[in-house]
């Protein structure tokens, strides 16, 4: 999922760079609000986490792979806005010391992963924690389902760039079914690892999970 | 028990791309599946960092493969380990000064 450059050409790359620039510095301010004592290391794990897991790619059809984008997962944990910062944090770390994802790519996959995985994933999550019973299973249920969401919506992201600014030209809609079509089955992986991950943080610190923490605070009685 | 969870975190995180990240499928991911099949492949251009020591997660001059590979894991974890952890820290400062 990671873009390398040539892939789309430099005005579409640097009209993305802007996008994702001012995505990134509303997450900043958004950060600053809901981050705490408590849930800042939380976050910072959560970057860290997701570095390492993006690693480990899996296999999902004969001869392609996929790994975990974490935009969901970290939405869930930490909240939107800080996770758009700990998925560019990863995104920039990847791109500058591994040449993971080209350099005049960045912004294009920092608005895929960082923006639209971490956004669809959030508004697919707190959709199904609606439909689903109030309990803890079904946060890991709508921490799964959000996982799956998450990976196409980033693929749709890339068909846009590639529609707007490709250097070669195929057919969109040759990209864009080879593109959902692959990330629906990595979306598959993406939401197995998710659950468990978000499962596991809630069997051990339920009051850290931002996805959790939100449920309940709209019951508490706010003081003046 | 302050931050038994984040510890267990951090300690698995470096198992993962220390080590468990020598396994992993070296497939081509979905997009450059896709960029092949399609063709547009051979339009991708080497990064400007393609010559730096950790480009590719492996680290310049270390031969083992496994041992190239879970360094440059490492490598990874702690830096972004840093660079995350020292941005919320400070995020949440920032938020203390406000009034």
């Amino acid at each position: 999922m990671h873009i390398p450059d040539g892939f789309i050409d430099i005005p579409t790359s640097a009209a993305f760079a802007a996008l994702s620039a001012v995505g990134v510095a509303a997450s900043l301010k958004g950060a600053a609000r809901s981050l705490d004592e408590k849930t800042a290391p939380l976050a910072g794990l959560t970057a860290t986490f997701i570095f390492a897991v993006q690693m480990l790619n899996f296999p999902v059809a004969a001869g392609t792979s996929g790994h975990l984008l974490g935009g969901a997962l970290a939405a869930i944990l930490v909240g939107p806005y800080v996770a758009t910062l700990s998925l560019t944090v990863v995104l920039l770390m990847q791109a500058l010391l591994f040449a993971d994802g080209g350099l005049s790519a960045a912004g294009l996959n920092i608005f895929n992963m960082s923006l639209l995985g971490v956004w669809f994933g959030y508004g697919a999550f707190l959709l199904a924690k609606k439909i689903l019973p109030k309990n803890k299973v079904s946060i890991t249920a709508a921490a799964a389902f959000a996982g799956l969401i998450s990976v196409p919506a980033a693929a749709l992201g890339f068909t846009l760039q590639y529609a707007l600014g490709a250097t070669a030209t195929f057919s969109i809609t040759t990209v864009l079914t080879a593109m959902v079509g692959t990330h629906i089955l990595i979306g598959i992986g993406e939401a197995i690892i998710t659950g468990l991950s978000v499962s596991a943080v809630m069997a051990s610190r339920p009051d850290l999970v931002f996805g959790y923490r939100g449920a309940k605070k709209n019951l508490e009685i706010r003081q003046g | 028990m302050k931050n038994r969870l984040v510890a267990a975190g951090l300690v698995l995180s470096l198992v993962l791309a220390g080590g468990a990240s020598f396994y992993a499928s070296s497939q081509p991911d979905g997009l450059e599946k896709v960029a092949g099949d399609v063709g547009f492949l051979d339009s991708a251009q080497e990064s400007a960092v393609e010559d730096s020591p950790l480009a590719g997660y492996g680290v310049a001059g270390v031969e083992n493969e496994r041992i190239s590979n879970g360094l440059a894991g490492v490598v990874g974890v702690v830096s972004t380990a840093a660079i995350s952890f020292g941005l919320f820290y400070a995020l949440r400062r920032f938020k203390k000064d406000q009034p």
